[in-house]
């Protein structure tokens, strides 16, 4: 098995006409994902590469089952496109969109906690269950179904760790990319919590990075609820305060939300941390070899 | 987006935020005839985005306008050291001379954004004047803080619980609670991810008026502001960041030797960690995006080697929708067309990663290959005249 996203998963693109939309529908449709039906508003009828297009989300649902939403629409309408998604009931809702303004998110944010809907990002790489559905940009050759569950908040960082993981002979059960904004849909704690349930599931690769207190709430959950091992990296211990670190979300404001504080908040947990980048994979294998 | 505190108070002004009489003056001429206007004696505030201006100097109470003149002939051109700005200092171009006002007692208003709580805070304070930080570490209890549900929007209920916590006579009570509902609209409306009046005096004849204010704009709102995105003030930036933002390049200058060119921020960051880890110091953080192009690769090069610290320029690079091969030509391109001598680390990984790195192996150019982060780093380390350090933390394999 996996979390979130397997066989069953059927997906809506929306912005599926733009470049990125299309570039990435078929990336997902060649990986052997279920694109059933993209959405673009004003071209509703057409087929795009072979995929139904509708004006609405709804739509899409009704005629062809979509149950994810996986969302390319340009940021100054990616929170409306969100909050289609939620109205149409969509269960699984993946936004790639990087730049959403924070008030904006602060809307869907409030509306998604009534709902049925769990938000992966906004801007991530989103989601995949090796061998069975992709469902975001990463390049998919690089994962081998296993059971290793990976969850992040960068993208080429997670590619970086996947690589390594599959040269270790380490498969992986699902990777999720949370997303570098301040506020997402779907947290390290969120994710946790799923991989915990699934059987597919052995341990969880985790990488964190500067900014915010995410990874000090994943740490508390993992010391109280998690008996998987977990193993952690956390990006940006040599960067600068004040700074901006690319992610929106990735700064270290007022002196709080350290890599060296996240680090230890780990560390008191009893997660496993990788020190180096380079070693996020063999220290998952040595991890596995003890808990064994 | 940071913006200065004379457009600030400006904005404040606008929301009916009472703010004192002021003006901005770039010349000491200008100062002294400013301070007569404000009747003779005023404060002088230095424009810099760097926070810490008081303990630095950049601010002065003078007695005439005679005095105005020589406090900003002394400022004007001079470099404010503070905590916040980088060893060279702030260059003051700007001051904000205001009329002084009669402080009878400091407060503390700001909102914030909770990404925990993924909504607005309102904090205020009886206790304004010091760092909101410092306060929030030593005093917690001395700030009240009330988040906003967004469904909602602000409520009476909320300005009456941080109103009965102030403890403040009844008639400021009053003005507070009426300006607490303005602020709130500004950090609204104009896309803010942070408003702070400290201090917000309660002036001896009992008014409140914002002495200082700091916004801080959401960049990725500007699209919908042109009147704020014209408020960026260029000075404050480093000319190498100003240079690749325009092609779209996340440049971040550090103060090591190793230049480094990365794909991703998350990457950018695991980069310059184990670059130190190994011993060695990056001369910066740079992510060129998920989709470079040949011509984004040329100008992060130039940009990168325009840093003169730089002994080394280190690639990392894990293709996925940037392929390998198109990289490989972007680096060639751009070190025939730039000609560069600097030693040159590649790593790369990820789709087309051969044919990649065959191009570059029969291109005929001096590129230094690694295998691995590790190699790349340890590689970059040495190649910029470093020792080699074996990471302590080393796992064995």
């Amino acid at each position: 098995m996996s979390i979130l996203v397997d066989s069953k998963t059927r997906v809506v693109v929306q912005g599926i006409t733009g470049k990125e939309g299309t570039f990435h529908a078929l990336a997902c449709r060649d990986y052997g994902t279920s694109v059933v039906a993209g959405v673009t508003p004003g071209k509703g009828g057409i087929r795009h590469e072979g995929i139904p297009v509708f004006d609405t989300v709804c739509e899409a649902v009704d005629k062809e089952a979509a149950n994810t939403a996986l969302i390319f629409v340009p940021a100054p309408f990616a929170a409306d496109a969100i909050l289609e998604a939620i109205d149409a009931a969509i269960p699984l809702v993946v936004c790639i969109t990087e730049g959403i303004p924070i008030l904006d998110m602060i809307r869907v944010a409030r509306v998604l906690r009534g709902s049925g809907t769990r938000l992966i990002g906004p801007n991530c790489p989103g989601i995949i269950s090796p061998g069975m559905a992709k469902v975001g940009i990463m390049p998919g050759h690089i994962h081998t179904r296993g059971r290793i569950g990976l969850i992040s908040r960068s993208g080429t960082l997670t590619y970086e760790a996947v690589h390594q993981l599959t040269r270790q002979g380490l498969g992986q059960s699902t990777c999720i990319g949370i997303g570098g904004d301040p506020i997402i849909g779907t947290t390290f704690v969120d994710c946790l919590t799923l991989f915990e349930q699934d059987e597919a599931t052995e341990a969880v690769l985790m990488i964190g990075e500067i900014g915010g207190t995410a990874e000090e709430e994943a740490a508390q959950f993992v010391a109280c609820h998690m008996s998987k091992p977990v193993i952690g990296y956390v990006a940006g211990l040599a960067a600068p305060a004040g700074r901006r670190m690319g992610h929106a979300g990735a700064i270290i404001s007022g002196g709080r939300g350290t890599a060296a504080e996240k680090i230890s908040a780990l560390q008191r947990a009893g997660i496993v941390v990788v020190h180096s980048p380079a070693e996020m994979g063999a220290t998952v294998r040595q991890a596995l070899n003890q808990a064994r | 987006m940071k913006i200065h505190e004379f457009q600030a108070k400006a904005i404040l002004s606008a929301y009916g935020i009472p703010v004192p009489k002021g003006e901005v003056v770039a010349t000491p001429a200008e100062a002294r005839c400013a301070a007569e206007r404000l009747g003779g004696s005023a404060v002088l505030k230095a424009q810099i985005h760097a926070g810490g201006r008081g303990k630095a100097g950049g601010i002065v109470t003078v007695a005439s306008p005679q005095e105005a003149e020589a406090a900003a002939e002394r400022l004007l051109g001079s470099r404010l050291l503070t905590h916040q700005a980088g060893p060279e200092g702030s260059l003051v171009r700007r001051i904000l001379i205001e009329e002084q006002v009669a402080i009878g007692r400091e407060l503390y208003a700001g909102i914030v954004l909770d990404r925990k709580v993924a909504q607005p805070v309102i904090m205020v304070s009886g206790a304004g004047g010091m760092e909101i930080e410092e306060m929030a570490a030593k005093h917690p209890e001395r700030i009240l803080r009330i988040a906003v549900d967004p469904a909602t929007q602000l409520q009476p209920f909320h300005i009456r619980r941080l109103i009965a916590g102030l403890a403040l006579p009844q008639p400021v009570q009053r003005v507070v609670a009426g300006l607490l509902p303005s602020l709130y609209r500004l950090f609204q409306e104009k896309d803010c991810s942070l408003v702070e009046i400290n201090p917000l005096v309660m002036t001896t004849d009992g008014g409140l008026i914002a002495l200082d204010a700091k916004i801080t704009v959401d960049d990725n709102a500007l699209f919908r502001h042109p009147e704020l995105a014209a408020l960026r003030d260029l000075d404050e930036e480093l000319p190498l960041e100003i240079d690749a933002s325009r092609f779209g390049l996340n440049y971040i200058k550090l103060n090591g030797t190793v230049g480094c060119m990365v794909n991703g921020a998350g990457l950018a960051m695991a980069t310059m960690d184990i670059v130190k880890l190994v011993g060695g110091e990056p001369a910066n953080f740079l992510d060129v995006g998920g989709s470079a192009s040949a011509e984004q690769i040329t100008q992060a090069f130039r940009i990168v080697m325009s840093d003169q610290s730089v002994r080394v320029v280190l690639i990392n690079i894990f293709g996925g929708i940037l392929r390998c091969d198109r990289l490989a030509e972007g680096v060639m391109q751009a070190v025939s067309s730039l000609k560069v001598t600097l030693p040159v680390v590649i790593r790369m990984e990820g789709t087309n990663v051969e044919q990649g790195k065959r191009m570059l192996a029969e291109s005929g150019l001096n590129f230094i290959a690694a295998d691995g982060m590790q190699d790349a780093a340890e590689k970059a380390v040495q190649a910029a005249g470093q020792t080699v350090q074996r990471s302590t933390f080393k796992v064995d394999e």
